[in-house]
């Protein structure tokens, strides 16, 4: 039965495929979107408060930025690691590289709240001023992005663990994967855009 | 080096390196029309590995392929246009 429907697809584009299910790109389009407007609407924003925006933009933690860019790019990675152990029928791999992946993602949050800390110690909230608010907010939204990405990907690593993936099916582990990089993604237009462009 | 036959391992390998140019950038201080260029440029290369080699859309029907590539194209492309305002 399987055997029979699965080529089906193929027929309508050979030789190329989407990962995952068709479902989950709609929705990563959509969120992109989202994260889109916002992106467009900070860098209009600054061009009207450029001298604002560049001072406040000097208190942020350049370091934190770029480390959790190499956490979100590290644990994109394990991610395809995981997605290619799937494809040649590794199973302790695949489980393996999800863990690994999540633990990328912990240690991205870690970082974050402790960004978090410093700027809401010091009195620091979504009124101080635009800029901060756009940080604030954009970084805020992204964050909780990360924490549905580790959700998905640990419900992922308990299939992984019941051997639910293979090279015949994976397309419940590739439709994560394609969510968790795309976490990946918008960090690495929110970081230059917010932390560094100027 | 026959682990830079796996294009997961390039990608990683040129998203590190390009994530540290862009931290450099910051560290001394670059502004303007060229650092804003150079980092969209990077960021740009970036997203496309991640959309190419993590997402694994290289081989994917042309209007998934276009439909990320052109986020991509379109948000930088407004993130220029507004930084290019400021500087007028």
């Amino acid at each position: 039965m399987t055997t029979l429907a699965a080529p089906a697809p193929a027929t309508l584009h050979p030789g190329k495929r989407l990962p995952g299910d068709l479902a989950i790109w709609f929705f990563i389009m959509a969120e992109m979107l989202a994260f889109a407007v916002f992106f467009a609407s900070y860098a209009f924003a600054r061009a009207r408060n450029v001298e604002l925006f560049n001072l406040y933009q000097q208190t942020l933690d350049r370091n934190a930025g770029a480390l959790n860019t190499l956490l979100l790019i590290t644990g994109s990675w394990f991610v395809v690691l995981a997605v290619q152990a799937a494809h040649r029928d590794d199973s302790k791999a695949i489980s393996r590289n999800i863990g690994l992946g999540f633990l990328c993602g912990a240690g991205f949050l870690a970082v974050k709240i402790f960004e978090y800390g410093e700027k809401f110690g010091a009195g620091i909230s979504l009124s101080t001023n635009t800029f901060y608010m756009f940080y604030i907010s954009l970084t805020f939204f992204h964050f909780m992005h990360v924490i549905l990405g580790m959700v998905i990907l640990s419900v992922i690593w308990s299939q992984a663990r019941k051997g639910a993936y293979g090279s015949k099916d994976c397309n419940g582990l590739e439709s994560g994967a394609a969510y968790w990089h795309m976490v990946d993604l918008l960090w690495i237009i929110l970081f230059p855009l917010i932390y560094v462009m100027r | 080096m026959h682990l830079l036959k796996n294009s997961a391992h390039r990608a990683w390998l040129v998203l590190l390196i390009a994530t540290g140019i862009t931290w450099y950038l910051g560290e001394v201080g670059a502004a303007g029309t060229w650092a804003i260029v150079a980092m969209l440029i990077i960021a740009f290369v970036k997203g496309r590995l991640v959309v190419l080699d993590f997402m694994e859309l290289r081989g994917a029907p042309t209007m998934w392929r276009m439909l990320l590539e052109g986020w991509l194209i379109v948000v930088s492309s407004l993130i220029l246009l507004a930084y290019w305002i400021s500087l007028k």
